[in-house]
């Protein structure tokens, strides 16, 4: 068997749809910037796949910036979380509807 | 050779992805974004992709997984969450209907289009063997995209900055967050009406702590 590019595609679009269900269903906001880092790692090997697929090295320059994005994401989201967290124990993101209108 | 390789590592990365999807402790689930991120960076191994694998095991792995379970370890918010309640009626079944359908139009986007592209190779940057590859994206990098590589730079320096004002300790009491009573998470407001006081215990006791 050889392993096409379909593969890895359907393998993306597998992780990027969980990562999405996650992200809809869970209330603790830890586990849902960790849905956030599934769904970039589904993009990121949908890059990697087309990237190689096309013979260009774009896909994998994508992908380092998209790597750098998403740890500036986490360092702020997780800070965000940190001083929420201090004002208020065990707070869901239901709880968080301060700025909602 | 190549399939097995494959197989195998989508099942880790599958089971990875469903565990930090069902993980009642916010641990259990960091631990599992660690194994399907192992799987991730196998992939871009097959894939010739070999700086990005060393670099998604390091960045991901070993930076971004750590600075989660740090936040939970700091937070002490490890304790397990009860999934079997709803919060929201029927939150679930959309969720799920929206999963599907999501996966449903990307595999039609993906795959039907694959071949869509005239199928002629990228005209920008070469990409090489597995040998090549770290040495062909340091060359890109620093000349085709350093200005890209300077904007990520200062996206970073901002990005440490904001975090350390986000999370800096402010002087007196804090305030608590305002109550908001929602119906459906009274439960929840009843936690809420305690937890003040054992904020303000908790950050004075961490100031002890550095202060001695």
């Amino acid at each position: 068997m050889v392993v096409t590019t379909s593969w890895y595609l359907t393998l993306a679009a597998i992780l990027f749809s969980m990562g999405a269900v996650g992200l809809l269903t869970r209330r603790n906001p830890l586990i849902m910037i960790m849905c956030i880092e599934l769904m970039l790692n589904a993009v990121n090997l949908t890059f990697v796949s087309l990237g190689s697929e096309l013979g260009d090295l774009g896909g994998q320059l994508s992908v380092f910036f998209v790597l750098v994005v998403a740890a500036s994401e986490v360092v702020v989201g997780l800070a965000v979380v940190v001083a929420i967290m201090r004002r208020r124990q065990g707070a869901t993101v239901d709880d968080l509807s301060v700025l909602g209108g | 050779m190549d399939a097995a390789v494959f197989l195998i590592s989508a099942a880790i990365v599958l089971t990875g992805a469903g565990g930090v999807l069902v993980a009642r402790n916010p641990v259990h689930a960091a631990l599992f974004l660690v194994q399907t991120l192992f799987g991730v960076a196998v992939l871009f191994v097959l894939q010739d992709a070999t700086f990005l694998a060393a670099v998604q095991v390091i960045v991901y792995a070993g930076a971004v997984v750590i600075l989660f379970l740090f936040v939970i370890m700091l937070l002490g918010v490890d304790r397990a969450e009860d999934l079997g309640v709803e919060p929201i009626v029927g939150q679930r079944p959309v969720a799920a209907i929206v999963g599907a359908s999501l996966l449903g139009m990307l595999l039609t986007a993906l795959l039907v289009s694959v071949d869509g592209p005239t199928g002629a190779h990228g005209a920008n940057t070469a990409l090489g063997d597995a040998a090549d590859n770290t040495r062909l994206l340091g060359e890109a990098l620093f000349t085709d995209y350093v200005f890209a590589v300077e904007l990520t730079a200062i996206l970073l320096t901002v990005a440490v900055i904001g975090a350390v004002v986000l999370a800096r300790r402010v002087r007196g009491p804090l305030a608590p967050l305002p109550v908001v009573v929602v119906a459906s998470v009274a439960d929840d407001g009843e936690q809420g009406d305690d937890g003040p006081p054992d904020v303000v215990e908790a950050t004075d006791a961490s100031d002890e702590g550095e202060g001695a």
